[in-house]
């Protein structure tokens, strides 16, 4: 008898058929699933032949990329080269040309520390201090100090304006922020209730009143001979608008912190404001960064606010812009550009806080 | 430090920072503040010539507004013409968040349709209007997309009586014919014979079992008897159409383009955020329940009903709380297109007399209330769909 082992052949699987893959399938699954389905998609697919073409004619094919209003007329496309003639008013406003890069400068600062966060190539302490410095080295550099010709801040304006808000907002509305939600969660009584009233009332009110307030009511409550300029009066309003926000942002992380944490903590004797500082309120920000990019995104959008109360940010500068009587009727370039530019930004500070959400503490867990 | 004190919320005994004393001298600090600060604004306020309290309410206002919901003339008082601003916020808002439901709601099932180009197109939509101020998207609405329409003399009509042009839209305005009223109340009762029939079959199937077109059946009652009514009164519901005279549409209901304007843009931009809502909310029920729903052979419709939408809810529901009362403080960008809103009314105010301090304690006053009352009928209606504490 032979012993020749058998051993167990398993016949291959057959391929998948071929109505299941391929183009056809994918068309049939996700477009024309059912006649409901086929019907969205031809009135879809009408609908974008008849829009889109048009908007890239517009945008590109037809548009006029060098000339001057009356090569753009002609054109009847989009006219770019108002927005090229434009571009230095759009990103810096009034201020002067020849000091064009100290705000430059700090737009690089802003970008390389932007890049060098992104790419998680600077982390931990050194990364938190050099956010911090970056608004005072902005305000440094376009503001003018230590031998450098200070400029006027009435000159300072367009995108600039816009980032320079929101930055500052940002980074000093983030630790007042914390110690509101500190205050409200593990404060006394009166400083719990004063807390809650200050967050609340913030939150309960539209910006816009905020800055009014700040606009018309601050002078009044300053002593008469106290006078502080409406830029920083507009600056102060948006921090602390941004900081009652950020206060609940950061409850909601103190609230994810396990107690396990703080009595480990206070077994191994260290005390309750260090358990605070060094144990609860460091992961309790790890949670939270996410929805703190989500207000950042917030605020910068809210920027766009402050030309109710007369300055002249990014969109005054482009509502300016579309007035100019030698470029008159390219309305829709400025805006188009100028939702080219706030898109670009608030799109890719969304997507990062998505990374983050993804790497994040609450991602670990699932 | 002795710890005492444990809090029952947190669980732990971190406890109260502080003693009474400290809190004392917290107080004491703040009161100190607002003090200084009410002493500087009186000073500052005699200094200017401003004069403080509500008195200027009765004086007469002067002030022109283009768009108003009831009888005004700049005649009027301060006090009334604020109060065409509050109901101007109001009747904007409360438009705004039934149509931006609707839509958002459109968008979130859009969202995770299974039809890959409605998925797509609905994305791009909530990118887009997410990611861009309001206030921008208000002016393109404004001055790009209402400008490039036709001036009345060639509106564009939509259907009979619906027109659009630059000037704004007009709609036909219904007008109540003899008759109307008791039509309006066989319409109720219509309506409440409706609802007793549906709420019949509901016992009824639970007394035996049997199923009956409840609400279909209801709906059909309602249509039925409204209809009938209709043609017993005599019609008397007319309406009047808007007509080109002179430069302008004369009659109608008009809605001016700054209106327009801001409905629009609100809508599309809170839209843009319900429709996330109400994606989160869906993809928050597990696939497994529609599977299993499905696999006890319970149809679609059934399942949409009674297993999806109760567990979606549970989470869109307080985002969009959130939303709503957001959209009312937007409402608040009507001033920078100058649609005569409570703030832009206000700020009226304000560069006539300079009683700043009273318009905005005003202000903050009706928003604070506005979203007191949103947060309150919100809430009730979460308390319906949460989970029973356990």
């Amino acid at each position: 008898m032979s012993t020749e082992p058998i051993i167990f052949q398993p016949t291959p699987a057959r391929a998948a058929p071929s109505s299941k893959i391929g183009a056809v399938a994918w068309l049939r699954a996700n477009l024309f699933g059912g006649w409901k389905d086929t019907v969205v998609t031809i009135a879809l697919l009408a609908i974008l032949l008849a829009t889109v073409p048009k908007l890239i004619g517009w945008l590109f094919l037809r548009a006029t990329f060098w000339g001057d209003a009356d090569a753009c007329r002609l054109a009847g496309g989009a006219c770019w080269p108002f927005i090229i003639d434009k571009f230095n008013v759009l990103m810096m406003g009034v201020y002067p040309q020849e000091l064009g890069w100290r705000p430059g400068i700090a737009a690089i600062a802003l970008i390389v520390l932007a890049a060098l966060t992104y790419t998680n190539r600077m982390r931990g302490i050194v990364l938190v201090v050099a956010w911090a410095i970056l608004p005072f080295f902005a305000l440094i550099m376009i503001g003018g100090a230590f031998g450098m010709r200070e400029v006027d801040q009435s000159l300072w304006g367009g995108l600039m304006l816009s980032i320079l808000l929101a930055l500052v907002g940002v980074i000093v509305s983030i630790p007042l922020g914390v110690m509101l939600a500190l205050g409200r969660y593990y404060g006394s009584p009166v400083v719990k209730s004063l807390c809650i009233a200050f967050i609340e009332l913030l939150r309960g009110v539209p910006l816009i009143t905020i800055l009014f307030m700040a606009s018309v009511m601050m002078p009044l409550f300053l002593p008469p001979d106290m006078i502080i300029n409406n830029l920083l009066r507009i600056q102060i309003a948006m921090i602390l608008f941004s900081s009652a926000y950020m206060a609940e942002v950061v409850r909601g992380g103190l609230q994810a912190i396990p107690n396990g944490q703080t009595e480990a903590s206070l077994a191994l004797g260290v005390t309750r404001r260090h358990t605070i500082a060094f144990v609860i309120v460091p992961q309790a920000l790890r949670h939270v960064l996410p929805p703190l990019i989500g207000r950042c995104i917030a605020l910068f959008k809210d920027t766009s606010l402050v030309i109710i109360v007369g300055l002249l940010d990014f969109l005054g500068m482009i509502k300016n812009a579309a007035l100019d009587t030698s470029w008159l009727g390219f309305q829709a370039e400025a805006y188009v550009f100028a939702a080219f530019v706030y898109w670009s930004i608030c799109y890719s500070l969304s997507l990062y806080g998505r990374e983050l959400e993804r790497r994040g503490p609450s991602a670990q867990k699932r | 430090m002795p710890m005492t004190k444990t809090r029952a919320k947190s669980g732990f005994a971190l406890g109260n920072i502080g003693s009474m004393a400290s809190q004392g001298v917290v107080l004491a600090v703040v009161l100190g503040f607002v003090y200084l600060l009410f002493t500087n604004t009186q000073e500052n306020l005699a200094l200017r010539g401003i004069e403080s309290g509500f008195t200027f309410l009765d004086k007469e206002a002067g002030l022109p507004i283009g768009d108003s919901l009831i009888a005004y003339t700049p005649m009027r008082s301060y006090g009334y013409a604020f109060l065409v601003g509050i109901l101007n916020t109001l009747f904007v808002s409360v438009l705004a968040i039934i149509l931006s439901t609707i839509l958002g709601v459109f968008v979130g099932v859009a969202r995770v349709s299974h039809n890959w180009l409605l998925a797509k197109v609905a994305a791009v939509y909530v990118e887009t209007l997410r990611n861009l101020p309001l206030l921008l998207t208000l002016f393109f609405i404004y001055t790009v997309v209402l400008a490039a329409l036709p001036h009345p003399r060639d509106a564009i009509q939509l259907v009979e009586g619906v027109y659009l042009s630059k000037r704004g839209f007009y709609l036909p305005r219904p007008l109540a014919e003899p008759g109307f009223w008791s039509f309006l109340i066989a319409a109720l009762i219509a309506f409440a014979l409706g609802l007793a029939f549906w709420r019949w079959a509901a016992l009824y199937k639970l007394r035996t079992g049997k199923t009956l077109p409840g609400f279909w059946g209801g709906l059909g009652i309602f249509i039925v008897l409204t209809a009938l009514a209709y043609l017993i009164t005599g019609r008397p519901v007319g309406s009047e159409l808007p007509v080109y005279a002179g430069f302008n549409f004369k009659g109608g209901l008009a809605m001016k383009p700054e209106f327009a304007s801001l409905l629009i843009g609100l809508v599309l931009y809170t839209a843009a955020y319900i429709g996330e809502n109400v994606r989160s909310g869906i993809q928050s029920v597990e696939a497994g329940q529609i599977e299993a729903a499905n696999a006890l052979g319970v149809s679609n419709a059934v399942v949409t009903r009674k297993v999806l939408l109760p567990q979606a809810l549970r989470v869109t529901i307080p985002a969009t709380t959130n939303d709503y009362a957001s959209l009312v403080k937007n409402s608040s960008l009507a001033v920078a297109i100058g649609y005569p809103d409570m703030v832009s009314i206000g700020g009226t105010i304000i560069g006539q007399n300079g009683q700043a301090v009273e318009i905005i304690a005003m202000w903050m006053a009706v928003y604070l209330t506005i979203n007191l009352i949103i947060s309150l009928g919100m809430n009730t209606l979460n308390a319906r769909v949460q989970h029973a504490e356990r």
